[in-house]
């Protein structure tokens, strides 16, 4: 990775401006974006091997450069990510959850993943979404199809792995079930068919489970509680203690550049 | 060289294969994994590649530590490719030792029994963001004058994999420099920030370069294998005169009253190494030995349930795939080409 991959991947001072509905989304879809991407880092030099190590990361990666890019569209990438407080944050709760074991993560990967996809995909073909969101999903709906495709991957090998892998796949799942309910809300500025989306997502990921051997889990509308709030910057507990990690340093050194 | 005697009469080597192998490192051709080799040749490599591919990964945690806390995004970003980057350096050392008849899980196994080391280095802690400045430039810059030599050692997968990871140290190099330079222009705390950083990680560093000539157990013979090409005084005295117009220009200071250049030399003269903290460290009483093992034998140990399953699934997919009946792998998602070093069928652990 050379110096320039990782430079501001837009340059804020020419990025293109969104306004209401088209900022909102694209402070959604970056706020997912950044979070996810954050709990994926947390993995690299504890992964269950170096390959993983690798792939994690690159996962982080691609995440973090559509956060920034969308970020771009609606100030400084910096003040979005390190001041705005726990309430303003508008990811999904999903992306938010802690990585459990690498069963969970790759439960959390699948859904997310498979998600992302379709959703770039659907935004890609819409003439009503706005034009910056529709470029960058160009590029984005290229890097999902890769993290589907990891998730997809180690899903089949652990849930037709040995008896312990396919508990812990069928536990991880249970366990990011019930955060899955707003992936599909729908977002203001992204004039998307979301309950087909939804429909062709669950057909999806069932077939994926089916090849590893498990099943759907209860559908959240099934609980008695399921998550809804990310999006109007109500999160679980969790998502303090990522803030107050990620943001700390920045924090403290009001107006430095870094 | 590209003659190799039948496998079957590798060793004892007789005394033509000797002369052999003498003369193509004498003519400066590369020895390759089916060539004929000494077997003390053959161990000095795994031993050296050994310790080269853990100190990759060992040395993933210090820096992996600031991954969640890194400052700006841009510097998030920059961090995480690094320490991506060094797990890579990982994988293509260990297949570089592959190639001499050794496994990564062996290797993997005696690292984390202690009976294989890591550089000492990692056994520093990074207690601020300066450190992970300080490591870039100093760390990863000795790393880059130890290894550029390397890219000419006379095994060539071992040379090949140099090649490859010298590029990306130097990215690592200037990234660290870079990051270090907007600390010390920066506010006054950044400065003090890294200031105290490189006061921290310089004499460290120096001792990454192994115990003086005099006191370094194995160089003579590597000299003449020609696997190390100068004396860790010799590139030991290149990283300081590198360093020290670097550090001017960084407007930072290094921790050495004696330093000084000399005229007569044409080098700088430098202060004394305290070799009794080095030994201690190497003894394992550095301040994060046991800290950096232990995490990486719980990484290891809490994936072996992870491993077991890729193993299990492959060997599933390999039964299908053979019987008359078996349902093609694959066949209900569409799979792009992998990337990098993203999984196919078990990952080889
Ligand atoms: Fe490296
Ligand atoms: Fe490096």
């Amino acid at each position: 990775m050379t110096p320039a991959d990782t430079a501001r991947s837009t340059d804020a001072a020419t990025a293109p401006r969104l306004t209401g509905e088209g900022a909102a989304a694209a402070l959604m879809l970056g706020d997912d974006a950044l979070i996810l991407s954050h709990r994926l880092a947390e993995w690299t030099g504890h992964a269950p091997a170096l390959e993983e190590d690798v792939a994690l990361a690159n996962i982080s990666l691609d995440l973090l450069g559509q956060a920034r890019t969308l970020f771009s569209f609606v100030g400084d990438e910096d003040e979005l990510a390190y001041l705005r407080e726990e309430r303003a944050f508008r990811n999904i709760q999903l992306v938010e959850q802690p990585n459990g074991d690498f069963a969970q993560t790759i439960a959390r990967q699948l859904c997310f993943s498979l998600a992302q996809e379709l959703r770039w995909t659907a935004i890609l073909d819409s003439a009503d979404c706005p034009t910056p969101i529709r470029e960058l999903a160009a590029k984005a709906v290229k890097e999902t199809a890769y993290h589907r495709d990891h998730a997809t991957e180690w899903t089949l090998r652990l849930g037709d792995g040995t008896e312990e892998s396919h508990a812990r796949m069928r536990r991880g799942m249970a366990v990011m079930w019930r955060h899955t309910g707003e992936l599909f809300a729908p977002v203001p500025g992204l004039p998307l068919d979301d309950a087909a989306l939804r429909e062709q997502w669950l057909t999806a990921l069932r077939a994926v489970l089916a090849e590893a051997t498990l099943d759907l889990p209860e559908g959240p509308d099934a609980d008695a509680w399921a998550a809804g709030g990310g999006r109007e910057g109500v999160h679980t507990e969790p998502f303090g203690f990522l803030l107050a990690e990620m943001q700390h340093l920045h924090r403290s050194h009001p107006g430095a550049t870094w | 060289m590209t003659t190799a005697p039948p496998a079957a009469d590798r060793s004892p080597g007789p005394s033509e294969w000797q002369s052999a192998f003498d003369a193509a490192v004498a003519a400066e051709e590369r020895i390759e994994p089916r060539d004929w080799m000494p077997d003390a040749y053959r161990a000095t490599l795994v031993r050296q590649i050994a310790q080269h591919a853990h100190s990759e990964i060992i040395g993933m945690q210090p820096e992996a530590n600031w991954i969640t806390r890194a400052p700006s995004l841009r510097r998030k970003a920059i961090l995480i490719a690094k320490v991506q980057d060094e797990a890579g350096h990982g994988l293509y050392l260990y297949s570089a030792a592959e190639t001499l008849g050794v496994s990564r899980d062996e290797l993997l196994d005696k690292l984390h029994a202690g009976t294989q080391r890591y550089s000492s280095i990692f056994n520093y802690p990074t207690l601020t963001w300066a450190d992970v400045g300080a490591i870039g430039w100093l760390v990863d810059g000795a790393a880059i004058t130890n290894q550029v030599p390397l890219c000419r050692c006379s095994y060539g997968p071992y040379a090949r994999a140099m090649v490859r990871i010298c590029k990306e140290e130097s990215f690592h190099q200037r990234q660290g420099y870079e990051l270090l330079l907007a600390l010390s222009r920066g506010t006054e705390a950044q400065r003090a920030m890294a200031q105290d950083a490189v006061d921290r990680w310089w004499w460290p560093s120096l001792m990454m370069f192994g115990p003086p000539d005099d006191r370094s157990a194995h160089s003579a013979q590597s000299m003449a294998w020609k696997i190390k090409r100068h004396s860790n005084d010799e590139l030991r005295q290149r990283f300081v005169d590198i360093c020290v117009p670097q550090a001017a220009s960084l407007g930072l200071t290094l921790p050495d009253p004696d330093l000084r250049w000399n005229e007569e030399r044409g080098r700088h003269d430098f202060g004394a190494i305290d070799w009794e903290e080095f030994s201690q460290v190497l003894k394992g009483n550095g301040p994060c030995n046991e800290q950096r093992i232990s995490q990486r034998r719980r990484a290891h140990e809490e994936g072996a349930w992870v491993r077991e399953a890729a193993s299990a699934h492959a060997a599933k997919r390999r039964a299908r795939e053979t019987a008359p009946t078996g349902r093609l792998p694959g066949s209900t998602t569409g799979r792009p080409a992998d990337r990098t070093a993203a999984p196919k069928g078990a990952p080889a652990s």
